[in-house]
């Protein structure tokens, strides 16, 4: 990235940076989280609830180990029920992080310094989370190995052509290209952090962490050209990976997956839930750890009008899907969307036009975008609305396909709550652990950003 | 005998008295400069300053595009499955994984190309000797101009380092 990092307007609320930041106070504020622990009371409690949400994942992922997945709601007609709702939210959640972070730095837009590390960190805990689901709903997960190439006796290879084996490379791939981005950017930052720390223990783990990181000219020149490349590979891996999650549905010849307009879809909804994601995680954090002079009214506003941009591009999916059943003439694909909407799980098909076709609406008026608890509501609504578009795609779609006598219904089980509800915790737990020990917003980058500014006056 | 010497080490309050001192030590002709800095100056011209990373990237990318197909292919061919009488060699499906495999590999070689052209880890270095240095990562901008520079120790390298305003001078232990 050559060129210097300006705010993109400068007035008293419009700054990316409370006035009177020097290099020594951001540097003091961001490190001093993870080293001095400020609201331990805050930490304690949010931690200890999502720890005990991670015990009754573990009972949940160990019962479902021992009994098989007949202990969740599914069964033929529906074989796919919440373990692939979450798995698609959350490598949705995951894929927005990553996409946010490479796409606002290879547009170089500045905006991106103070929200990029929690929004990578965010990927890499969501992806945890999507991929401990591709794991639990096989049926024999000790062969979970079988999709990896490799040259055995058995004389046999994955089947290429499957969009499942595609998924499997995509979010291996992505997992480890979002982990490798995120510490190349985190590099000088655990140098800041070995040598603000009081501690000799302290100084020598981030020390070894940073692995010497001295902030040599020519290191940077390099670290520099990894990360814009490393953010180049990243952005359009991303459209790969959620594509190739559209391909796992419209591959098959079900009514209401069957359609081309699924990999964009997908890659939009992914989007669309990583970035209210992104808002439901910053908000409480600023005013938490008091961090408004850093994640400033313009971030929040800037992130809010992404939020409703991909909403946008979420309502006109929906539209095309429905246009396209509807001007098929195909009387499946039509049954699929009035059943949809009037059938047995309307109610999900309201809810998610409620949270994310409506809620986002009220992102129009700068007076509500700006009130920060009307924000962090539309974003939990988003995060809601597309938990339940999965879950309407999943489990709408199976329940009524071609033959009335293969027809069913699917409840979900106290498992299939437990799992989701622990899988929730895992995020949380990993967030909070993330928070306690690394810095969350990018030090170096922050620092440039004071220069810059002290440049322009 | 006199004990071995690593290089002079000067501190810089600010980016501008830095980026000075680096130019005109440049004008009087050292060569063996090392600069440190909070974050990255781009503006800042050392000899060799320079990265190959692209190139490296590229090729790593390219070789994991012909692996990651070959990959496909071999083993499609290996273990034939005929669906629908579609073709062995059905490429079109291979496309997917090879855009994958490209990335990942693009990128964990460009990883490792980065440790090794930094020489990375390397968790001690003689800069880290001067108890200030700590704020190189935090505040202060670092110059050294290294032993076996042939301006070194003249008297007109630290004449340089004091005129742009160095905090302090110091010399710094092999």
């Amino acid at each position: 990235m050559n060129t210097p990092l300006k705010p993109l307007r400068s007035g008293p609320d419009e700054a990316l940076l409370a006035p009177g930041q020097t290099l020594e106070s951001v540097t003091r504020t961001i490190s001093d989280i993870p080293l001095r622990h400020p609201y331990p009371r805050f930490w304690w409690t949010g931690f200890l609830v999502a720890f005990a949400l991670v015990m009754l994942l573990l009972t949940a992922i160990a019962w479902v180990f021992t009994r098989g997945v007949g202990i969740w709601g599914v069964n033929v007609p529906i074989a796919w029920g919440f373990a692939i709702a979450n798995f698609v939210w959350w490598i949705g959640i995951g894929n927005a992080g990553t996409f946010i972070s490479a796409s606002l730095l290879l547009m170089h837009q500045p905006w991106r310094t103070s929200i990029n590390r929690l929004a990578e960190a965010m990927t890499l805990i969501a992806v945890v989370c999507a991929g401990l689901f591709t794991l639990i709903h096989l049926g024999r997960p000790e062969f979970v190995y079988w999709l990896v190439p490799y040259p055995g006796t058995t004389g046999l290879w994955p089947q290429f052509r499957s969009p499942l084996d595609w998924d499997f490379f995509a979010v291996s791939a992505y997992g480890l290209v979002s982990l490798m981005f995120w510490y190349v950017g985190l590099l000088p930052d655990l140098a800041t952090m070995r040598d603000r720390s009081g501690t000799r223990f302290k100084a020598r783990l981030y020390g070894l962490l940073s692995l010497g990181w001295r902030g040599d000219a020519r290191h940077w020149i390099h670290q520099q050209k990894l990360y814009v490349l490393l953010a180049g590979l990243a952005a359009p891996l991303v459209v790969v990976v959620h594509s190739v999650v559209g391909f796992d549905f419209a591959v098959a010849i079900l009514p209401g997956w069957h359609s081309t307009i699924f990999p964009p879809y997908f890659v939009a909804g992914a989007l669309f839930s990583g970035m209210s994601m992104v808002l439901t995680l910053i908000i409480p954090l600023r005013a938490v750890y008091k961090l408004q002079g850093l994640i400033t009214a313009r971030h929040l506003d800037l992130m809010a009008k992404v939020l409703m941009t991909t909403g946008w591009i979420m309502i006109y999916s929906y539209f095309c899907d429905g246009f396209n059943a509807w001007r098929s003439g195909n009387i499946f694909d039509r049954f699929v969307d009035v059943n949809r909407a009037i059938g047995p799980y309307a109610g999900y098909f309201w809810v998610l036009m409620a949270c994310n076709v409506i809620a986002p609406q009220f992102l129009w008026s700068s007076r509500l975008r700006r009130n920060v608890g009307v924000l962090f509501v539309v974003a939990l609504l988003v995060n809601v609305g597309m938990w339940v578009e999965r879950f309407v795609i999943v489990v709408t779609s199976l329940h009524r396909d071609f033959l009335p006598s293969s027809w069913g219904m699917y409840h979900a089980t106290f498992w299939d709550y437990a799992t989701l509800a622990g899988s929730v915790g895992l995020f949380i737990a990993l967030l909070f652990l993330f928070l306690r020990y690394l810095p969350a917003i990018s030090m170096t980058e922050v620092r440039r950003l004071v220069a810059a500014k002290e440049e322009d006056r | 005998m006199k004990a071995r010497v690593h290089g002079l080490l000067a501190a810089f309050a600010t980016e501008v008295s830095f980026r000075e001192a680096l130019r005109d030590l440049g004008k009087a002709g050292c060569v063996r400069v090392e600069a440190y800095t909070p974050y990255p100056v781009e503006s800042v011209v050392l000899p060799g300053a320079t990265t190959p990373l692209a190139g490296i990237m590229l090729l790593a990318g390219l070789a994991g595009t012909g692996g990651g197909f070959f990959l496909q292919w071999f083993a499609t061919r290996n273990y034939p499955l005929n669906v629908g009488g579609r073709p062995v060699n059905s490429w079109p499906a291979f496309v997917p994984i090879t855009v994958e495999l490209m990335i990942l590999t693009s990128a964990v070689i460009g990883v490792l190309a980065f440790f090794c052209l930094a020489g990375l880890p390397r968790l001690h270095h003689p800069v880290f000797s001067d108890p200030r240095f700590k704020r190189a990562s935090q505040d202060r901008f670092f110059i050294c101009v290294r032993a076996d520079d042939p301006l070194y120790p003249g008297g007109s390298v630290r004449r340089i380092l004091t005129d742009a305003h160095a905090e302090s001078i110091d010399e710094v232990p092999a």
